[in-house]
């Protein structure tokens, strides 16, 4: 059942132009995919895999459209030579909307794996990463989505557990 | 015929379409033949030419074709299965289907071997699914455009490779003037 952050969240990349979105799901990406669903003035297209969403996303924006890719940090394991010679090689705005899974409040081990090597990867591919980990945190969002098409480039923004947790 | 010889039977017809060209060796033939600002070349990432087409076919009406081939379809195949759930009648998959990988020394791929992309393509819910020979393929291509229907056309030709020069040209040049030629 989405909350109000889920509709905060879509309504800041309504605001910002996004116009297409994939997505590979993740269960704290539930709310945001529902609210994606229900929002028209966003093409929505779920991938199967996060480097065949970010193919999509690429053509998206030749086509003169502002793409989005929400995904699950376990994908960064998938990704990173789509990042570094399709996103970043050809100098495409895409902020990707990522669930951090196996942060603190985590139920699954494994998860915590992947969690380790998220900023690490991040910061190897010099990706811009914002961290959401408080409820206020979301009030970066609009300034985070401009600052992904000035410099044209991927942005993560990782939200973690307590955020989904105790926002409302 | 080689893929080479393929892509110059194919000029007359691509020659004005927004093409979106697979990774090595394809990409850098068609960038030899015919190099238009109309061709999106892909100068890494392999797999991911029949999703970045698609992804412009999405965003835009005018028609579409990714030329891909069989080995790189092979990484990427669940995209299939996005195209097929999702049709969108500008969009064309042209799969040059030489049963190799042809720009790392034409080792075999599974779809020289049991494994039918056309078969695949079907059961991924793709409906206008055509397998032809290289010759038939100019035809197939001009029916297809004509049709202004969603098509998927596994084009079978031998394994090959010309000498041709690797692209040199900037990837925001490939870029910007693909998306101007988008916006034409």
């Amino acid at each position: 059942m989405a909350k109000d952050i889920d509709r905060r969240i879509i309504g800041d990349f309504v605001d910002n132009g996004v116009d297409f979105v994939t997505s590979v799901p993740c269960k704290q990406l539930a709310g945001v995919i529902e609210v994606l669903d229900q929002t028209p003035a966003i093409k929505h297209v779920p991938s199967n895999k996060e480097d065949e969403g970010m193919g999509l996303c690429a053509g998206a924006y030749l086509g003169g459209g502002r793409p989005a890719i929400f995904m699950q940090n376990t994908a960064l394991g998938v990704v990173v030579n789509t990042l570094a010679t399709l996103i970043q090689f050809y100098q495409i705005p895409l902020p990707m909307l990522i669930s951090y899974r196996g942060e603190v409040g985590e139920p699954v081990a494994c998860q915590v794996e992947m969690a380790l090597h998220t900023k690490a990867i991040l910061n190897q591919l010099h990706i811009p990463t914002y961290h959401f980990h408080r409820p206020e945190d979301v009030e970066e969002l609009p300034g985070i989505l401009n600052h992904a098409q000035m410099c044209s480039k991927p942005v993560a923004i990782l939200t973690d557990a307590t955020f989904w947790r105790t926002a409302t | 015929m080689i893929r080479h010889d393929l892509l110059k039977t194919l000029i007359p017809v691509i020659s004005d379409q927004l093409v979106v060209c697979n990774i090595g060796a394809p990409s850098q033939e068609l960038h030899a033949l015919d190099d238009q600002p109309t061709n999106f070349y892909m100068l890494g990432t392999m797999g991911l030419a029949s999703s970045i087409g698609f992804g412009l076919a999405l965003a835009q009406n005018k028609p579409v074709i990714s030329i891909d081939g069989d080995g790189s379809v092979l990484t990427n195949l669940a995209t299939l299965s996005t195209i097929g759930n999702n049709p969108q009648d500008n969009y064309i998959l042209l799969i040059v289907d030489n049963g190799s990988y042809g720009s790392t020394g034409d080792q075999p791929t599974y779809a020289g071997g049991k494994t039918s992309l056309a078969a695949v393509a079907s059961a991924c819910g793709c409906e206008n699914v055509v397998e032809v020979s290289d010759e038939e393929t100019p035809e197939a291509l001009k029916a297809a455009l004509a049709s202004k229907k969603m098509t998927v056309i596994v084009s079978k030709c031998d394994s090959g490779n010309v000498q041709v020069p690797v692209i040199k040209t900037n990837p925001i040049t490939i870029r910007d003037r693909f998306m101007d030629a988008v916006q034409s």
